[in-house]
């Protein structure tokens, strides 16, 4: 506890380059700017994570007995918005990526670093106008906004909510922009575009979603909001409008954002298994041109949402295709990472077992995802817990294990300080198994017919809504403990060095934490990704 | 079959066992392959645990032909079971000539079903064991989901447009209806049941209550009492074209473009009759939007629909000794 008054001044770093509250608040330095969303999106992790085990709680019995019906709405609701738009989608790019793509290319900063400070001020004025909108009561739409039950019938805060997802897109294509003009313009001499680090390669295609898709739930959002408050007939057919026009447009960005969700995670995955295996990824253009695929392919499969929706038998087909085909670049993925493992020199440090849980946990989801994707089991399972339990299997099992893997790999780059090894393993543990017990029963209760957003329920699907709440504790603690152990390491853990794990990548070849400008010298790439024969070799040299 | 399974459905439509039959076969080969890479990593990751602190991998070149196999192998599985998924669902979009039709009006937060012999019901609806039935739906407020587990049939029902599916009970009993798409407040409260069955206990129950007059009839009555019949007149095609035998024909518009006459195209032509002039006459037709409910438009399509049987008396009887199921015996 005593160590902070006997370490001798340490050397300069982004941290201790300046204090006060005004050096974080006006900063221009991305890994300053990843901090203050590290900061806000912890906090809107838990505000859902609150909402949810308040879901789970009034789900354990059949009747809706804990709160009204239309509270459950509201819950609900708030749940999908705040996680889907204030956590999952600025996640790992906000936070991991905004630290790591200038480090990962040898880079100063972003290449607009006023854009980025700006993105986070949109992002929190976003947030403010969707947490008005929860302190006036909320919304009961679901986070879908499904029209004409949103722009006519509803009679909760709808206006104010889709204003802030509105918003919040703004910063989503702030930093995409960033990123893919960084990523063009800034890498370090001899850092060819094949020699890019796998995460950065993710995060190049999650930006094109992003730039893409964005503008797109942006005017379907207006849209509502136009008919709410002008009643221009759009969607509601009492005013001339076409309400499956609503759920097309919605998608259209939706579903692209659903792997806006799942890339960076993929590109964290990459990043973990090669170096917890020490070697290079088995079919590295495989595995960074399946992120473009995904990225292209994500935009034609939005119809596979609108399978029951009086959408035509054809469309239906050409849909359910083309969304087979989005499979096969995750598969793809899948394999390589699996063959990477073979002969590699595997340790199983805490991110790693966050790195195999990812991908045990998004076999399933992706498997479960092909499933949906085929016409004839969608038309059953399709709007119950089936597709509840597919999408966490993909974002909480998927999106959310990795960004945990990469804060536990790139933590001690971050704080420059270490965290405890076998609580962050005790907590590993715990969500993967809470995590299979919370979802994994609601597979079931789709397949028997559970509806999704219900309050109260026939009495058969009552043991496995159980089972679904017990696992939900368990994956609540899990989820508790890093965020215990983590605060903890930020003053008292031990100092890291500057690559603890014998990492390959540039960010791991400057001091932990980094300087304000990254690094002293700037650096020249003369290797391969992943190349630890040529690391190995040049360490034995020097 | 699968009577005893824990955490399954029941069967109880045609259709059920079809659905199952994929569920299970995709769900096997998801298995499969969950396994596979399950027990490869959890084999690799000990089998190639880090013997040494400064121990590195062995790197190997990657294997163009494996990534050839783990695309191409996917890629032809997935291919394969959208073939069949495709065929269920069209299978199931698509009812049989020879379905009775029923009539769902959805609201906040309750189903009304009408029989063809005109019995209401809310909530609850009884249909024969047997019989393909064709519902045709459509939504008074936002959109509902009509969902029952038990048959694996879904579709929405939306406000200003008809959508249709069918089922043919199995299994006598009663089954749960849900309302599957998020609809308000009491959107979980929105359910029922569908009653199935014996041909002659549904005759009977039919019998055993005050029907009113079926739904042709009262088509008949609204298409007199909203003086439809001055213009659409059965022997003058001067004012207005005449509706016997339009349904199920293409017609053509004024200004170009033909479309087959369907539910959709009568209820748009009732609500607003300008939108597709049929060619040759002036838009001469007032608006009935806001002057009847959405049962009466359904009655009044009903009606409109069986003057297109009258006028072609073979209709019925091709779809009938085209189906290869008996129709079973009424009463």
């Amino acid at each position: 506890m005593s160590v902070t008054v006997t370490t001798p001044a340490r050397r300069k770093n982004y941290l201790n380059a300046d204090y006060g509250i005004k050096s974080w608040l006006l900063t221009q330095d991305h890994k300053r700017i990843a901090i203050l969303y590290l900061v806000s999106i912890t906090f809107f992790f838990v505000l859902g994570g609150v909402m949810a085990a308040l879901i789970r709680v009034e789900l354990a019995t059949p009747l809706g007995d804990m709160v009204e019906p239309d509270t459950y709405n509201r819950l609900f609701t708030a749940h999908g918005v705040v996680m889907v738009f204030l956590f999952l989608i600025p996640s790992i790019p906000a936070v991991l990526g905004n630290f790591l793509i200038p480090l990962m290319i040898g880079a100063k900063d972003l290449a607009f670093p006023k854009l980025n400070l700006g993105s986070w001020y949109v992002y929190n004025l976003g947030a403010i106008l969707m947490v008005a909108a929860l302190l006036r009561g909320g919304t009961d739409t679901g986070w879908t906004f499904y029209t004409p039950y949103s722009s006519t019938f509803a009679d909760s805060e709808v206006i104010l909510t889709a204003l802030g997802a509105f918003v919040v897109g703004f910063s989503s294509i702030m930093t995409g922009l960033n990123f893919i003009v960084t990523i063009h313009r800034m890498r370090a001499p001899g850092l060819t575009w094949f020699r890019l680090p796998l995460f950065v390669w993710a995060h190049y295609g999650t930006s094109l979603i992003q730039i893409l898709g964005t503008p797109v739930v942006a005017i379907a959002i207006l849209l509502v909001a136009a008919e709410r408050l002008l009643h221009i007939g759009i969607f509601d057919p009492a005013l001339g409008g076409d309400p499956v026009l609503f759920q097309h447009l919605f998608w259209f960005y939706s579903h692209p954002a659903v792997y806006i969700m799942i890339l960076p995670s993929m590109g964290v995955i990459s990043e973990l298994i090669t170096a917890f295996s020490r070697k290079r990824i088995f079919g590295y253009k495989f595995v960074a041109f399946s992120s473009l695929a995904i990225a292209v392919l994500g935009f034609l499969v939005w119809g596979h949402h609108l399978f029951v929706s009086s959408q035509s038998i054809y469309a239906g087909l050409i849909f359910s295709v083309l969304s087979m085909l989005v499979a096969v670049p995750s598969a793809v993925k899948v394999f390589n990472w699996t063959a990477t493992l073979y002969q590699g020199s595997i340790s199983w440090q805490t991110p790693m077992i966050y790195a195999l849980g990812f991908i045990g946990l998004f076999v399933v989801g992706g498997l479960t995802g092909t499933m949906l994707a085929t016409l004839g089991i969608d038309m059953h399972v399709h709007d119950t817990y089936f597709v509840v339990a597919h999408f966490h299997y993909i974002m909480v099992g998927g999106a959310i294990m990795g960004y945990l893997g990469g804060l536990h790999f790139w933590w001690p780059k971050i704080t420059g300080r270490l965290y405890s090894v076998f609580w962050s393993k005790i907590s590993a543990g715990l969500i993967f198994v809470g995590f299979n017990l919370t979802f994994f029963p609601q597979f079931l209760l789709g397949y028997m017919g559970m509806p999704r957003r219900y309050h109260s329920y026939p009495e058969e699907f009552q043991i496995l809504n159980v089972l679904s709440s017990a696992g939900a504790t368990i994956l609540g603690l899990g989820y508790l403990l890093p965020l215990i152990y983590f605060t903890w390491s930020m003053r008292y853990g031990e100092r890291a060095s500057d690559n603890p794990w014998g990492a390959y990548g540039l960010e791991w070849e400057t001091s932990s934490p980094p300087p304000t400008l990254n690094f002293d010298e700037p650096p020249v790439v003369t290797t391969e990704a992943y190349d630890y024969l040529a690391m190995r070799d040049k360490k034995t040299a020097a | 079959m699968w009577k005893n399974v824990p955490f399954f459905p029941e069967q109880a439509s045609t259709l059920a066992g079809e659905v199952d039959a994929l569920y299970f076969t995709f769900l096997g080969i998801s298995v499969f392959f969950g396994l596979l890479v399950a027990g490869l990593v959890v084999f690799f990751a000990i089998r190639f645990r880090r013997r040494s602190e400064d121990e590195i991998g062995r790197p190997e070149k990657a294997g163009i032909w494996l990534e050839i196999i783990w695309s191409v192998i996917p890629l032809a599985i997935l291919l394969a079971m959208f073939a069949w998924g495709a065929k269920v669902y069209v299978q199931a979009f698509r009812p049989p000539g020879n379905a009775i039709e029923y009539f769902v009006t959805a609201k906040q937060w309750m189903w009304k079903f009408q029989h063809p012999q005109g019995n209401r019901e809310i909530n609850n609806l009884h249909v024969p064991l047997g019989q393909p039935i064709r519902l045709t739906m459509t939504s008074e407020d936002v959109i509902h989901s009509f969902f029952v587990p038990a048959f694996r049939v879904k579709a929405d029902v939306l406000p200003g447009r008809y959508t249709t599916v069918w089922f043919e009970a199995s299994k006598v009993g009663t089954f749960h209806l849900f309302c599957a798409e998020y609809c308000g407040a009491e959107h979980s409260m929105m359910g029922g049941s569908i009653i199935v069955m014996e041909p002659a206990d549904y005759e009977m129950w039919l019998a055993g209550r005050d029907s009113g007059p079926s739904v042709i009839a009262s088509g008949e009555e609204l298409f007199k009492l909203k003086a439809c019949n001055t213009c659409h007149r059965s022997d003058s095609a001067t004012l207005a074209p005449i509706l016997h035998g339009v349904f199920g024909e293409e017609v053509e518009f004024e200004g170009g473009g033909t479309q087959i006459v369907d539910e959709n195209y009568l209820r748009e032509s009732i609500m607003n009759p300008t939108a597709k002039l049929v060619k040759g006459y002036k838009p001469l037709m007032p608006t009935y939007k806001g002057q009847m409910t959405e049962d009466e438009v359904l009655q009044l399509i009903g009606y409109i629909k069986s003057l297109a049987s009258d006028a072609k008396e073979d209709h019925g009887a091709v779809s009938d000794s085209s189906s290869p199921d008996p129709v079973p015996d009424e009463g």
